[in-house]
């Protein structure tokens, strides 16, 4: 019980520092990419970039509109806040250790229906999104929070589509089982990580993970030049920044998804051929994982730069009539080859 | 579009692959408040009223600058020397006020090569920033060099000028 509270405040205090460095590496991947230097003159480099903004979110000024509802308003960032930080639960971060005897596991929970738990929980963001532009009671607000639901609630088919070819594969809807069925892939047993068996699956649930994630070029609940900022333009202060906050959030649970589910999580290449005690792997796992997860990172803001924003149609029509065909196609392909290879 | 153009993908990894070739190229940012962007000689910067060897204004409200501004940013007043201030203006006129307004400026340096004196150059500084409009109209307590800190211009004189000054006959060259 104590381990697990330690493992809980642990793995909230990394996803919320790694939430908060995402904004500096997000600010310097762009510089970088854009020939710029990027923050550098809070800290050597800027590292303390992100403490100067969140000292600035706190001193800004807070308004609540009058008009609005203020419970709904304030609960807006909240569920956003919460349902960000709440998905981590289930991600397995490490095998086990084993101290005294005692074998203990860095998954939080091994809920058996640990997929359904991820997608349900991103689900409930939404209502995050949808109360925020609501009850700011600003119609570029509505119209931003509904292109966003819009969004997500269509891309979320296309991702749940993706997953279902994985799970028959896998057999399983536990991320924990789904990380160990990936273990030791290239070396002995010849195991490979998922994305060498699902590719398409793994593209359209990338392309879905950007779209839940609101990021570029699926950013359109914030798009400047028509909807002013978004289904956030009320809010300021603190409330705006935890919106922003759980935005990177989702990004490094997305990351963490996705490398649990298709790049073999805390797997790593002949990691049962290096001949060392169970621990020490189990770290190296995690550390493996967890570079997996900033390439993935990495890899949100790279497109960021990259690909410009998408227009509302063609976002529908990418979802609707390309994504959701190709991965209900890819259920297809997947069942026919198990078929044919058992 | 064929086929692989509506695939989207290929043309996203092409565009992939060329910002990351940005983020090893070498970032092309000055960092200003430690260093500074070298300026041309020739630059443009904030306007300067010279003064002559023996530090009176050598500008003799003539109106020249005025007439040949084309962002008319350039007003002056003309006043007569009194008994006494010889050391003061060099001639027997002088401007009483002399004023551009920085935000009209264009910075195109007619008012220079209009000066018969020698007297307006543009020099290597440049305009501070403010928040109000008020403070960019520069009076003569900004443009007149001091006596005590020249602002050297010799970069700026062209060759033209530069024969010009030799031409000694010429009552200000003397």
């Amino acid at each position: 019980m104590l381990y697990y509270t330690i493992l809980c405040g642990g793995i909230f205090t990394i996803t919320l520092t790694i939430a908060a460095y995402s904004t500096y590496a997000e600010r310097k991947v762009a510089a970088f990419l854009q020939d710029r230097i990027g923050p550098d003159r809070a800290g050597p480099f800027g590292i303390l970039q992100p403490l100067a903004d969140g000292l600035k979110f706190f001193m800004k000024e807070e308004i609540i509109p009058n008009v609005s509802n203020k419970f709904l308003f304030i609960a807006g960032p909240c569920i956003a806040m919460l349902t960000a930080l709440m998905a981590g639960v289930v991600i397995p971060w490490g095998g086990t250790l084993e101290y005294d005897g005692v074998i203990y596991s860095l998954q939080i929970a091994d809920l058996n229906i640990g997929i359904l738990y991820v997608f349900g929980i991103v689900s409930i963001g939404v209502y995050g999104i949808m109360i925020g532009g609501w009850s700011s009671n600003n119609k570029f607000s509505l119209l931003g929070a509904i292109r966003a639901s819009a969004q997500m609630i269509s891309y979320e088919i296309a991702m749940g589509f993706s997953i279902i070819a994985m799970i028959m594969m896998t057999g399983t809807l536990s991320l924990g089982e789904i990380s160990a069925q990936q273990a030791g892939g290239m070396g002995g047993d010849w195991n490979f990580w998922n994305v060498l068996y699902q590719p398409v699956g793994f593209i359209i649930f990338l392309i879905c993970a950007f779209a839940e994630c609101n990021r570029t070029p699926f950013d359109l609940p914030e798009c400047e030049t028509e909807l002013v900022g978004g289904y956030h333009t009320e809010y300021s202060s603190m409330k705006l920044g935890f919106y922003l906050f759980a935005e990177y959030i989702n990004m490094f649970i997305s990351s963490a998804v996705i490398a649990t589910l298709y790049f073999g999580g805390y797997n790593f290449p002949f990691m049962n051929n290096l001949g060392l005690d169970h621990n020490t792997i189990t770290i190296i796992g995690s550390l493996i994982l967890f570079g997996k997860i900033f390439f993935f990172i990495f890899f949100f803001m790279w497109i960021r730069w990259t690909v410009p924003r998408f227009r509302y149609d063609q976002l529908m029509n990418l979802g609707w009539k390309i994504l959701i065909p190709l991965s209900v196609a890819n259920i297809f392909a997947t069942g026919l080859v198990m078929i044919l290879t058992k | 579009m064929t086929f692989m153009e509506r695939m989207y993908l290929p043309a996203i990894l092409g565009g992939v692959v060329i910002t990351i070739k940005h983020l090893f190229r070498k970032s092309a940012t000055i960092r200003y408040p430690e260093k500074e962007r070298e300026i041309s000689d020739i630059w443009r910067g904030q306007h300067v009223l010279k003064r002559d060897e023996k530090g009176a204004e050598r500008c003799t409200a003539c109106g020249l600058c005025a007439v040949a501004c084309p962002a008319e940013a350039i007003t002056m007043v003309a006043a007569e020397r009194n008994k006494g201030e010889e050391n003061l203006y060099r001639e027997e006129k002088y401007a009483s006020t002399y004023e551009i307004n920085m935000l009209r400026c264009i910075f195109c340096g007619l008012c220079e090569e209009a000066c018969p004196k020698e007297a307006i150059f543009l020099t290597d500084r440049i305009i501070p920033t403010d928040y109000g409009r008020e403070s960019f109209v520069f009076g003569k307590d900004k443009l007149v060099e001091p006596v005590n800190a020249r602002i050297d211009v010799t970069k700026r004189q062209t060759p033209a000028v530069l024969e010009f000054k030799t031409h000694k006959k010429l009552s200000h060259n003397k």
